[in-house]
């Protein structure tokens, strides 16, 4: 089966994890990593492994466009406003990492196929990716009047671009779950933890249901199966414990342990965003392959 | 005007004792004590949702009343007395803080666990812009070494805090460690030192006077208790034992006892007292907020609530984790359970 090339523009911690999880794609090439920094401990490993790593960022990227189809972007919200644009007009798909938030919120497990056309995709946040596959389960069996989401992460998890402006994460998931996860209000906090050892990503999802639309058996069923469709691309995702009921508010828990690639066990809400990113390359991947074979 | 204060005194039973009630507040019940404060001239009265601007949730609890009514009400008869408002990076948003500045309140308190002081640095900042006077608030300040403390405290201040205080959410701390953590700031720090107690051990009126002799000059205080957990020091008895020592407060003793027995007393569905669950809560270290949906949650899988307490403790479980109490519940019954069959 034939490939699509894939670069990755940013060479922290998302870039590098995301480089080792390309590595073991069926449809996705990587050739390239993007940097700014030749001697970050991405870029070394990029050319460790054998990838054209550039360290004269995008632009150094677009002197060689044929080297990727699909760009990864996990820079930074604000570059990210300048790296849209210069990908879009050498015509690159763009998976968006950051909270920039350009193109459309699109969570793996929910919505991925409605923008598979898209130029530019936004993966909302970790706790988004995490938490709005629950809130879609329980929507699309019993309406969801009011979803709201608590992340806790590991301190060591949370890089200094989320410290630095963490409204950009309770806002953009509060609305991504409502878009994406179908409540007709949504709202997201965000706790950081301390404790050595870290803990891994815990994240609480709590629905209100419609009065009188209440199905137990089914919003079980739902989420029991929302939970092997994410597990299907990030292994480490579970559930605590079974959700919970009273009257109508079901509670679900959810813990995500990373894979451990670049990043470690704990940092499951790095993980989950990388494993998302490959997934819904994945399927643009495959979509432009089908094309190319009809 | 009444003469110089030594000490700055922050009410904070309009917003601390929001957990006490399970945010139950009324436009009435907080125009009533926000007229009796002012009149006894607090100088700050601290009004919001027990987490904090928007704290109203599943999680902490929905409130009665919109916190930004409240907070309006409050304003309008405080003449004398400053409006503050808690905000929790990660729970309130820039977006809160304005709404709040606008309907007049004057002091933002920006608060974060006592490791995590820089998701505060865009609170802080936005607070100074809107032209509010800034407060930097590090939670459960006995989960950390005093010299990671210290370094926190001066993230605060470099962000633009104009006083950082050392709170003991959890009513862990003993006196002497107060000392140490307040002296300590004293020596780094450029800016006002505040302390926060809760009562738990029967240790706020104890830890607040350690604080003061090191150097503290804001100090918070509930009316009547009226804070989360068994409260926290209590304002009209802190008033008392400042007179009596010579510390000058500017407020007023009578009105405060007057405001606590015939207007806050009432409000109380029972009197603050230190019950196991607060005992447990100063003993094992953990957030006073807690006290309420542990008990909750100890009814409803028919476990003991101390034993919940213990467990979130030892899982050193910070300030805002309530899904976990209910999480550690349910895993406790079902060792239960297990031992059982």
């Amino acid at each position: 089966m034939s490939k699509v090339k894939v670069a990755i523009l940013g060479s922290g911690n998302i870039g590098t994890d995301l480089m080792i999880k390309l590595g073991r794609s069926e449809v996705l090439e990587l050739t390239a990593v993007i940097g700014i920094d030749p001697d970050s401990d991405g870029l070394r490993r990029a050319r460790e492994l054998g990838y054209t790593a550039i360290d004269s960022g995008v632009d150094g990227f677009l002197q060689q466009p044929e080297l990727a189809d699909i760009v990864f972007d996990a820079t930074s919200a604000k570059a990210h406003l300048y790296n849209a644009k210069v990908l879009q007009e050498a015509g690159k798909k763009v998976i968006d990492m950051t909270p920039a938030a350009i193109g459309p919120y699109v969570c793996a497990a929910v919505n991925m196929d409605e923008h598979l056309d898209k130029d530019n995709i936004n993966l909302i946040t970790c706790g988004g990716q995490a938490t709005i596959p629950m809130v879609h389960a329980v929507n699309r069996v019993a309406p969801v009047e009011y979803a709201e989401i608590v992340a806790t992460i590991s301190s060591r998890s949370a890089g200094p671009g989320t410290r630095a402006n963490i409204d950009e994460f309770t806002e953009t998931t509060s609305r991504a779950i409502e878009k994406v996860g179908g409540a007709k209000k949504g709202k997201a906090i965000i706790i950081l933890n301390p404790a050595e050892p870290p803990i891994l990503m815990r994240d609480t999802i709590y629905t209100l249901v419609e009065e009188g639309k209440m199905d137990e058996e089914s919003i079980r069923k739902s989420i029991q199966e929302m939970t092997d469709v994410v597990q299907s691309y990030v292994p480490g995702y579970r559930l605590r414990t079974e959700p919970f009921f009273d009257g109508n508010l079901v509670t679900v828990f959810v813990e995500v342990e990373g894979a451990g690639d670049y990043l470690p066990k704990y940092a499951g809400n790095l993980d989950i965003m990388t494993a998302a990113g490959v997934k819904v390359a994945e399927e643009f991947a495959k979509n432009v392959l089908a094309k190319q074979t009809v | 005007m009444t003469k110089q204060r030594d000490i700055l005194l922050t009410e904070v039973a309009l917003r601390d004792g929001s957990h006490a009630i399970a945010h139950q507040f009324t436009v009435d019940q907080v125009l009533n004590v926000t007229k009796g404060l002012n009149d006894a001239n607090v100088p700050y009265i601290e009004v919001a949702h027990g987490d904090g601007l928007a704290g109203s949730s599943v999680q902490y609890g929905l409130s009665k009343t919109n916190e930004m009514e409240l907070i309006e009400a409050a304003a309008s008869v405080a003449d004398k007395s400053k409006i503050a408002v808690l905000i929790l990076p990660g729970i309130g948003t820039l977006h809160e803080l304005k709404e709040a500045a606008s309907l007049g309140a004057k002091m933002a308190r920006v608060a974060t666990h006592v490791t995590e002081a820089d998701v505060s640095r865009q609170h802080i900042a936005y607070a100074k812009e809107l032209g509010m006077e800034t407060v930097g608030f590090l939670m459960m300040a006995h989960m950390a070494p005093v010299e990671k403390l210290v370094e926190q405290a001066k993230l605060m201040e470099s962000y633009g805090a104009d006083t950082v205080y050392v709170v003991d959410s959890a009513g862990y701390l003993l006196p002497d460690q107060v000392r140490e953590r307040i002296r300590a700031l004293k020596q780094s720090v450029g800016v006002n030192v505040g302390f926060h107690a809760h009562n738990n051990l029967s240790l706020a009126m104890a830890n607040t006077l350690a604080a003061i002799e090191e150097g503290a000059t804001r100090i918070d205080g509930s009316v009547r208790c009226l804070g989360a957990g068994a409260g926290n020091t209590q304002t009209e008895v802190l008033v008392a034992v400042l007179e009596r020592m010579g510390i000058e407060t500017g407020v007023d003793l009578y009105k405060m006892m007057d405001l606590a027995e015939n207007i806050v007393a009432p409000i109380l569905q029972s009197p603050q007292e230190i019950t196991k669950d607060s005992l447990t809560l100063g003993y094992a270290g953990v957030y006073s907020s807690f006290a309420l949906h542990a008990k909750r949650a100890a009814k409803k899988f028919d476990i003991d609530s101390r034993d919940i307490l213990i467990e979130l403790g030892k899982r050193k479980v910070v300030g805002g984790q309530e899904d976990m109490i209910v999480d550690v519940a349910a895993e406790i019954a079902a060792r239960k359970e297990k031992v059982l069959s």
